[in-house]
């Protein structure tokens, strides 16, 4: 019995570690969509995070829904927010949208902390079923949401590398390289940046939305945690901000690290640890790790 | 509702004072961001590095905030002219600054809040001195020394570094590379010399803001998140670089601010800063004095 009951902790335990991998690997490519493909930095990812969680909550408590529904409502809530915001801001300098994205986060906290009905400052607890019926089948809720994030990470890496060949991708390149040449060429820039913000948003508040299911009793100060800024710019800077497989790869190094690292080490000490890579890789690797890797091939196939 | 005047009068009042502390957080980032265009989002991370400077020299040397900011200043001078070098060589020359320069800044927000939190922890940390705690009465108004000092000093670190800028041989060469550096170098100055100089002035007034934000409330390490926010804000509605507009536009934020907080509740205030920002970057992105 002691044998079983081992068994099931460590497979749960990985279900759970493997579902936050899966949440960054989520976050990094919406954040790669709009920094890496168009050069436009969004710091407020936690703000587009917690947008989606939150309207989750709210669904909760208004009208219970399956998951995969909240999932495309916390798509349209966070998409909707990302499109307003570039409207606003991406008319202007560049800088403008990422201060704007900055102070975004404060104020949807502030938002949140003094609206009642999703917690405030309180926190909610969503009552989390401990197994689902499916088809006939009795199945782990926690292994259902751990399929959920799978799905929604397969389908961000598809969607990323879709437009990455697509005429959408070379108009976002466009814009990274040389906005200017970019308007005159006949790219309509506003109009692209307008549908990398709204995708980017979207699967933000995607990876957002089955969070309070997985957590259980969501916080303000948890749903808008400066982890996931932090990581959702690091992860893609890291791994590479030119291609897909770049945020997948800093995702899954920088997330396996730091599940490892909580465990072992404090979590204030983990996060530095992530600062300062950040800080290291902008300076000696712009073009991150894949970038590495290629230069290395490259001078390997050199005779 | 029914406004009672003695409290509008006071939340005006509180607001001024505030506002002028405001001005003297942002002047750094009206340098930095205004003049030179360099979007140093880690600005408020500097005032909350200085705040525990002020912290722990007068805790364990009861030496007064203020003083110990002023003669912290040149270090963090250097410390600027530093960062400065770094930025230039690793992303201007490369001209990488949009995208790489500001996670370079985060970066560095980042680790000066996580580091202070593991020297210091989480709790809230103040400063001892004469003037925290009386206040002066004026009619009704009430006038807390803890808000009036930090506004005299902020008042006058901002006349200074106007009278810098527009009277000195320096100044007036940071005031020309914000308008074109092309002309300086043609004039035999070296315009990333001039820009050193000015990022380090800008990060040696964050000592002195943050000696002043712990004189007005205790802190913490993520204190500074909130004044990012408010900074930019006022940066923008300011009209970009030019101080007095700077000044203007901080005592207006304090004031919206204080009067939010006094009839709406502090939890509020927050919010406050955002919207300005949003409505300014909407209607009027020039800021309220803007060319």
């Amino acid at each position: 019995m002691v044998m079983a009951f081992a068994h099931w902790v460590h497979v749960d335990y990985l279900y759970f570690a493997s579902y936050t991998i899966l949440q960054f690997i989520v976050l990094a490519t919406a954040w790669n969509i709009l920094g890496g493909y168009c050069g436009y930095v969004n710091f407020g990812s936690a703000a587009f995070f917690a947008m989606g969680a939150y309207s989750s909550v709210f669904m909760h408590k208004f009208y219970p829904l399956p998951i995969p529904l909240l999932i495309v409502i916390g798509a349209a809530v966070s998409g909707i927010a990302g499109l307003g915001m570039g409207y606003l801001t991406l008319r202007l300098r560049g800088s403008f949208f990422a201060i704007a994205t900055l102070a975004l986060a404060v104020v949807l906290q502030t938002l949140v902390v003094n609206w009642d009905f999703v917690g405030g400052s309180r926190g909610a607890y969503i009552i989390r079923p401990e197994t689902l019926e499916f088809a006939g089948y009795e199945i782990n809720y926690i292994e259902y949401l751990f399929f959920l994030m799978l799905s929604l990470a397969v389908l961000a890496l598809i969607t990323a590398r879709t437009i990455e060949r697509a005429q959408l991708g070379f108009g976002f390149a466009t814009i990274r390289d040389d906005e200017m040449a970019a308007e005159a060429s006949g790219v309509p820039t506003l109009r692209v940046k307008l549908i990398a913000t709204t995708i980017s948003g979207a699967f933000m508040g995607m990876a957002g939305a089955p969070f309070p299911y997985y957590i259980g009793y969501l916080q303000p100060s948890s749903a808008f945690g400066l982890e996931y800024a932090v990581n959702s710019i690091a992860m893609p800077m890291i791994g590479g901000t030119t291609s897909w497989i770049g945020p997948l790869v800093g995702a899954i190094l920088l997330g396996s690290a730091q599940q490892y690292a909580t465990v072992t080490i404090s979590s204030a000490v983990n996060l530095l640890i992530v600062g300062l890579m950040l800080v290291g890789f902008v300076i000696i690797a712009p073009n991150g790790i894949v970038g590495l890797v290629q230069e290395r091939l490259r001078a390997w196939r050199r005779p | 509702m029914d406004i009672s005047w003695d409290l509008l009068l006071n939340a005006i009042a509180a607001g001024l004072l505030l506002g002028a502390f405001y001005a003297a957080v942002t002047a750094g980032v009206s340098i930095s961001f205004g003049m030179l265009d360099i979007v140093n989002i880690a600005h408020p991370a500097f005032v909350i590095l200085g705040s525990y400077i002020a912290y722990f020299f007068n805790i364990n040397f009861g030496v007064d905030p203020i003083l110990i900011s002023i003669l912290a200043m040149p270090v963090f001078f250097l410390l600027g002219s530093a960062v400065y070098q770094v930025y230039y060589l690793s992303f201007e020359k490369r001209g990488q600054e949009s995208l790489r320069g500001l996670a370079f800044f985060f970066g560095l927000l980042f680790v000066t809040e996580v580091t202070l939190i593991l020297v210091f922890g989480v709790d809230y940390r103040y400063v001892e001195a004469a003037y925290i705690g009386p206040s002066i009465h004026i009619g009704i108004v009430d006038l807390p020394l803890r808000m009036l000092v930090p506004c005299l000093a902020a008042l006058a670190l901002f006349t200074g570094l106007q009278l810098f800028v527009t009277r000195t041989f320096i100044g007036r060469a940071i005031m020309a590379v914000s308008q074109d550096q092309l002309a300086l170098q043609l004039m035999a100055v070296d315009p990333i010399r001039i820009k050193r100089i000015a990022f380090g002035l800008s990060i040696a007034t964050a000592a002195v803001a943050g000696a002043l934000l712990i004189i007005i409330q205790p802190i913490e390490p993520s204190v500074g998140r909130e004044y990012i926010g408010r900074v930019f804000a006022i940066c923008v509605l300011g009209g970009l670089g030019s101080m007095p507009g700077t000044l203007i536009a901080a005592m207006l934020l304090g004031v919206v601010e204080s009067l939010t907080a006094t009839f709406y509740g502090p939890s509020w205030a927050p919010a406050v800063s955002f919207g300005f920002l949003l409505l300014t970057l909407a209607f009027r992105p020039a800021g309220l004095f803007g060319r």
